[in-house]
């Protein structure tokens, strides 16, 4: 168990500049989720903390050690990888216990940790196969059963679940989630999946581009995202974003309707999540409608603003349904709109 | 493919089996005349069915001088000396490749793409085009006549290096990262990790190799002035052309087929193994 700090961390191929200055203090059982699209460094940085990339300039430690010069495996840590990264020619037991082996722990140690594991993980009966005569999931809990034996001060998670089918992904993203809460060990957790993000963090970080868009709690991201970025990437489906004008208490669409809010900030970004958007009849964001995708629960309505090309997404509760082509009205409470600079991407005001 | 029409079947198998007795005609025949006695080969026309002289012959090609004029070892001195040097040839060639394939593959080091391609330029030199200054450097080294001065030379090899190096790209980089998390340094990887996934395409190679380590003729027929080091194939060879006599067929062709039963061993052993070494795709 220990606390991870990146200071400045800063990671570059030759001129070209990857990871921009990254600095983050993660607690002590803290279970962090790096998240962004693909290519945005995200595992980069996970491999940096591994010490499987090294770093350019900053520092990473781990507990009260600074670790940039150190091997992984003097790290103290256990990484899961997306392809499991599962050794074919050893059996379940050999997988488990091999990294322990190495460090010349004794038999009945490797052993009692071996089962202590693989008890958890529900994997006692497939302790002697080997990972071809396993499924997708079997696998996946084999690749945290080498992590969890190893009892590490960190564990590190590279989108793990991406190779599984939807269904085995949400009950696999619960019981990572409940094996974190039970061990307690400080996790960093690598994913594009915002979903994954949302459900699985104490805290998020968002990156894009090599920047830190911002890091923390799953309701303050979704509450309050500090940029265009972050409003369009957290929350599904994502938020509306519209330019608007904004005068004196006033926000005017791009169809000429006036939304109240707002300061006298000339073109700004307007984001609006479809969720807050509600169909009263008489609000002032008239929308055409396009179709209407039925989830069950709720009703998704795709759109555009009346006599313009801006288009909006609803999600309204229940069944909803209406020909394409009909407007309907919807009003949204100030307290929900996000207002950010057109320019810079910033979140304005509260 | 399942198809249900006589005539096809009747000519697939006429196909067949015409190539059955091209293939298997010639090793009958040479069975045939290791059973019978000297007389008997020397008339025409040749036997086709077996004679009652096997054991007579076979005692007399193992342990007796072959043939008295080659003044020679016996035939199982060959028969050893042959083994001896497709072993070495074939582990030498599997160990080097081994390593040199590890270190290209997985070390940074300057100009390793450099000593890739020297390696890869020597499939352009078999030893028949360098095989002057090879039997110079083997002479002056004084291997003449010694199993070191048969195996050695023949032991670099650019095509199992390329083959380990490719099998080694298709092992994916998370295994060499979870080895290093699990601790695991280059030689503990190198030997738990790498050379258990390679095993079948080890397999594979040695079956090749070894085949053409015992075929070998050029290369022992000038370094081996000495008969107790002559390999089976180049003497088999040296009996036909024995001076002022008539071949003995049917010693002859005892020792063409003692000659043939180690390489038919190793394939028939490996079978399983080389196959899949050479399909195998999922790592």
């Amino acid at each position: 168990m220990a606390t991870i700090t990146l200071k400045d961390l800063v990671k570059a191929y030759g001129d070209t500049e990857v990871l921009h200055h990254v600095a983050a203090d993660i607690q002590d059982g803290e279970f962090l989720v790096i998240v962004g699209p693909s290519g945005c460094g995200k595992s980069t940085l996970l491999r940096m903390i591994a010490g499987l990339e090294t770093v350019t300039s900053g520092e990473v430690s781990i507990g009260d050690r600074m670790v940039n010069k150190l091997e992984p495996a003097d790290r103290d840590i256990a990484m899961v990888f997306q392809n499991y990264a599962l050794y074919p020619h050893m059996s379940v037991r050999e997988n488990m216990a091999y990294g322990l082996k190495i460090r010349k722990i004794d038999k009945g140690e490797i052993n009692r940790r071996v089962e202590e594991a693989a008890d958890i993980l529900e994997l006692r009966p497939y302790l002697d196969r080997k990972p071809r005569q396993l499924s997708g999931g079997q696998r996946q809990r084999v690749a945290m059963g080498r992590a969890i034996v190893r009892d590490p001060q960190v564990f590190l998670f590279d989108e793990p679940l991406s190779n599984l089918d939807a269904k085995l992904r949400v009950q696999m993203r619960l019981e990572i989630r409940k094996l974190q809460q039970k061990l307690g060990v400080t996790s960093i957790y690598v994913t594009h999946d915002q979903v994954e993000a949302m459900t699985l963090g104490d805290r998020l970080m968002v990156l894009n581009g090599g920047y830190v868009e911002q890091l923390g709690t799953p309701i303050e991201l979704y509450d309050r995202p500090a940029t265009v970025f972050v409003a369009g990437f957290i929350g599904s489906p994502a938020m509306n974003l519209i330019t608007v004008e904004a005068s004196e208490n006033q926000l005017k669409l791009p169809n000429g309707a006036y939304l109240e809010g707002g300061n006298d900030l000339g073109k700004v970004t307007l984001g609006i999540r479809p969720e807050h958007l509600v169909s009263d009849g008489i609000g002032p964001i008239r929308v055409t409608v396009q179709l209407f995708e039925q989830l069950g629960a709720n009703t998704l309505l795709h759109g555009v603003l009346e006599g313009t090309d801006c288009d909006i997404v609803a999600s309204l509760p229940g069944h909803v349904s209406a020909s394409a082509g009909t407007v309907m009205c919807f009003s949204v409470q100030a307290q929900n709109l996000h207002i950010f600079d057109i320019q810079t991407g910033k979140r304005i005001g509260a | 493919m399942v198809e249900n029409r006589p005539i096809l079947g009747v000519i697939s198998h006429l196909v067949l089996i015409l190539g059955v007795v091209i293939v298997a005609l010639p090793i009958w025949i040479t069975f045939v005349a290791s059973t019978h006695d000297a007389v008997r080969m020397t008339q025409v026309p040749i036997p086709l069915l077996p004679g009652s002289h096997f054991i007579e012959n076979f005692k007399e090609t193992l342990f007796g001088t072959g043939l008295s004029s080659s003044a020679g070892a016996p035939v199982w001195r060959m028969l050893l000396n042959s083994m001896t040097m497709a072993l070495m040839i074939a582990f030498g060639k599997i160990s080097i490749s081994l390593i040199s394939a590890f270190a290209i593959v997985y070390f940074k080091f300057p100009f390793r793409m450099g000593f890739f391609w020297m390696i890869f330029i020597t499939l352009m030199l078999p030893v028949e085009v360098r095989i002057l200054p090879t039997f110079e450097v083997v002479a002056n080294l004084g291997m003449l006549n010694s199993y070191w001065g048969l195996s050695i030379p023949l032991i670099a090899s650019a095509t199992a290096t390329f083959m380990f190096r490719q099998v080694f790209l298709t092992i994916p980089d998370e295994m060499l990262e979870s080895a290093r998390i699990d601790g695991a340094g280059p030689m503990r990887f190198f030997w738990d990790i790498l050379i258990p996934l390679s095993r079948t395409n080890i397999a594979a190679l040695f079956v090749i190799l070894f085949i053409y380590g015992w075929n070998q003729y050029l290369w022992p027929l000038l370094i081996t002035t000495d008969s107790d080091m002559t390999t089976i194939v180049v003497s088999i060879k040296q009996m036909l052309e024995a001076a002022e006599q008539s071949p003995k067929w049917n010693i002859i062709m005892m020792t063409a087929l003692l000659a043939m039963i180690p390489p038919v061993f190793v394939v028939v052993a490996m079978q399983r193994l080389f196959v899949q070494g050479l399909t195998e795709t999922d790592k």
